[in-house]
């Protein structure tokens, strides 16, 4: 890494779409091939393929000259990145204090019945995956919910379930 | 032809988890429907959450707000508009003269959602850029004394005096040097930073560009938390923009000085917040906490000197140096004491009007509650306030009249952290709280040391005992011993506060830890321990 604030950093790549996901050289080619931007490339992967793999940690490990025990360490410490597949469609809860104020275990356990899995508990295949995030920034119109990408406030169990086949764009 | 008419909704994320989205969709159609001539301009929100989607018409320079609006309102509130008529039951007359409005002090937030956050002319209207044009004049020297004087604190939590950091970052020969902007927010109950950087991303690029500026600091980065995509979405569009206007690269405005910023994503961990797990972060690897000394002023991001701030904390930067001189009064002459400036206050849980109200340091936590948010959302008495974050202690509905400064809440055993409001009603069980708090410890401790790691997950075994009634004195004596540990042997303050919402919560609710089953004295109780 001693290297590594001496080169330019490049400018801030769009984050990739699933649809369309370079090889990993090419991720790591646009962030420079620069170390320090491991996680940038791993979050690509992340969203790209639903999950870093041991086969893409060690090409990772590769491209940006790094261990494969760093990258390795990486992947297990952020929430965000997992060795197995994330379900397609997720549904993230926030259980953090302000929307606890305002029902989120209530509400987490509507989810849970209606959808018939246990919170964090989806395996590899699931279908749809219950989550639990702390804070999506949306504390004054809890419960907050991310659906995909795409916030849901004042979430109930229909407001979810309403923004779940789409989980793109518009609203609940 | 009708005579044009133009109408903000906001595109903040908040706004669109009510329907923002919906309403714009429903205008846009409605309009063409009616053959109005429109312009429908999206807009960062003016921090009035529980008035989203809020829809705002000019007419006669003048802008009149409706809220909340839903889509099926908007072909009656269109034909009223077009009318010249303001009667529509979701009328809230000019958005400026709303109380809740009104009688705030925006200066950091002061450009928020008033135009398309992307859009440099009207930046450029609505003041922007004056405070680099400002700094550009300056001596580095110069700004970082404009900024001393401005008496600004740090808005992430410690409150350290901004001009002292990058004093510090300036007289370091190293090169080169770091601005590193904290958008990691993750206390629950703030949202402040992801309003501003969706609202008015420009302000927080040009306080980045001044930094540079004022220490020798020639990159930058912000580090945004994975929970924000849309901050992320608009901060890379706000970059772009000023890298297509040469705001960004070898010569900032003629300065001679070089400026870049490179925006990086968080990957859900709520301790790379802490500035020196964020630069670990920063350099790829896991988000631990460094021992300081060395602080980043010094030895930073890669070793280098870094300036470390929050999103809010730059983001007043430029109004301090374009108001240097003018006529507006020095912002060190608003606030209390050593608490200079205004605070982004945040007021969230179970409020009914939740939202931002930026104010001089000072006013009451009761007004804020009271006056502005309207009490509880529920209806029912409050019964306790969080403040601060999930590291910031409880206060009891008795204890409201604290003046808000950073002095008066330590006095009261309490912190001011980011400026985030939590509001429980009587409901609220408040050993489950005391236990979460450990939990989230437990969960988000970066392992580094023992009483954090440990500590914490002890901490909730034991309270969970506790709340099954099981040797109550032992297991409180049990929990002060752990508490006094973590905040004696904890590298940070993860662990180092994690006693002070437990311990609150004891000390002023007393009764929620006695050996009876919880949900008897409390019949509304819901499980909140995951
Ligand atoms: C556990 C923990 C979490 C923190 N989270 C944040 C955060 O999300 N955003 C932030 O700006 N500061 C956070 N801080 C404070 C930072 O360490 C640091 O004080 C701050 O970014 C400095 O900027 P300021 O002086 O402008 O406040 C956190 C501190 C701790 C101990
Ligand atoms: S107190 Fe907790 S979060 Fe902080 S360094 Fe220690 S283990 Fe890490
Ligand atoms: S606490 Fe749930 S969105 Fe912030």
């Amino acid at each position: 890494m001693a290297q590594a604030w001496g080169t330019l950093h490049p400018p801030t790549p769009q984050p990739v779409s699933a649809a369309a996901c370079p090889d990993i050289a090419t991720l790591c080619a646009r962030h420079g091939g620069r170390a320090d931007a491991v996680i940038e490339v791993l979050l690509d992967l992340q969203h790209a393929k639903g999950c870093v793999s041991d086969a893409d940690v060690a090409a990772v490990a590769l491209a940006l000259n790094l261990s494969r025990a760093e990258v390795h360490g990486v992947r297990s410490f952020y929430t965000d990145l997992t060795p197995e597949p994330v379900a397609h469609r997720r549904i993230r809860l926030c259980r953090a204090e302000a929307c606890q104020s305002v029902g989120a275990e209530r509400l987490r356990v509507a989810l849970e019945v209606r959808l018939g899995t246990a919170i964090d508990q989806a395996g590899p295949d699931a279908e749809v995956a219950l989550e639990t995030v702390y804070c999506l920034g949306n504390c004054a119109l809890g419960p907050g919910v991310m659906v995909g990408d795409r916030l849901v406030g004042r979430a109930t169990v229909d407001r979810v379930l309403a923004a779940l086949p789409a989980g793109e764009d518009g609203d609940p | 032809m009708t005579t044009p008419l133009t109408l903000f909704i906001p595109r903040d994320a908040a706004a669109r988890s009510v329907g923002a989205d919906a309403v714009a969709r429903a205008v846009a159609a409605e309009g063409e429907r009616r053959g109005l001539d429109l312009t429908i301009i999206r807009t960062g929100s003016r921090g009035l959450f529980w008035l989203e989607p809020l829809v705002e018409v000019v007419r006669d320079g003048v802008r009149y707000g409706f809220g909340p609006v839903t889509p099926d309102a908007v072909s009656g509130l269109l034909a009223g508009v077009a009318a010249g008529r303001d009667d529509h039951p979701t009328a809230l007359g000019p958005v400026e003269a709303i109380p809740y409005l009104a009688r705030q002090r925006r200066i950091t937030f002061a450009r928020c959602g008033l135009a398309d956050p992307l859009d440099l002319d009207a930046y450029r209207t609505l003041g922007g850029l004056k405070g680099l044009h400002a700094a550009a004049r300056l001596s580095p020297e110069a700004i970082v004394d404009a900024v001393t004087e401005s008496g600004l604190r740090g808005r992430g939590g410690a409150g350290f005096p901004a001009g002292i950091k990058w004093k510090t970052v300036l007289q370091q020969p190293d090169a080169p040097k770091y601005v590193c902007c904290n958008a990691d927010e993750g206390d629950s109950g703030t949202f402040a930073d992801r309003m501003l950087m969706e609202g008015d991303p420009f302000t927080l690029l040009e306080g980045m560009a001044i930094a540079g500026m004022a220490t020798g600091a020639t990159q930058g980065f912000v580090y945004v938390r994975s929970e924000y995509p849309a901050a992320i979405a608009t901060l890379s569009a706000a970059l772009a923009v000023w890298r297509r206007h040469g705001l960004l690269g070898a010569d900032i405005l003629g300065s001679g000085r070089a400026f870049d910023i490179t925006l990086r994503r968080g990957a859900g961990a709520y301790i790379c917040g802490e500035e020196s797990a964020m630069l670990e972060s920063l350099e790829g690897k896991r988000g631990q906490v460094r021992i300081k000394p060395p602080i980043p002023a010094i030895a930073g991001l890669f070793g280098r000197p870094t300036v470390v701030n929050n999103v809010l904390t730059l983001a007043t930067v430029p109004m301090i140096l374009a108001a240097a001189g003018g006529e507006t009064p020095p912002y060190q002459t608003l606030g209390v004491g050593r608490s200079t400036g205004t605070q982004a206050f945040q007021l969230a849980g179970n409020i009914r009007h939740g939202g931002l109200v930026e104010l001089p340091f000072g006013v009451s936590l009761r007004t804020l509650i009271e006056a502005f948010g309207g009490g509880t959302r529920s209806g029912r008495p409050v019964r306790a306030v969080q403040v601060g974050g999930p590291l910031g202690a409880f206060l009891p509905a008795g204890a409201l009249d604290v003046p808000m400064t950073y002095e008066a809440l330590a006095e009261a055993g309490a912190m001011l952290g980011h400026g985030g409001i939590v509001v429980f009603d009587d409901t609220v069980d408040m050993a489950a709280q005391a236990e979460f708090s450990f939990h989230f410890c437990a969960e988000e401790s970066c392992g580094k040391c023992t009483p954090c790691r440990i500590g914490a997950v002890r901490g909730a075994e034991t309270v969970a005992k506790i709340r099954r009634g099981q040797e109550v004195e032992a297991n409180l004596t049990l929990v002060a011993d752990l508490c006094e540990l973590m905040t004696d042997g904890s590298l940070c303050a993860m662990g180092g506060l994690t006693p002070m919402p437990v311990l609150s919560a004891i000390r002023h609710f007393p009764e929620d830890f006695r050996a009876q089953p919880p949900t008897a004295a409390h019949p509304h109780l819901e499980e909140v321990t995951p």
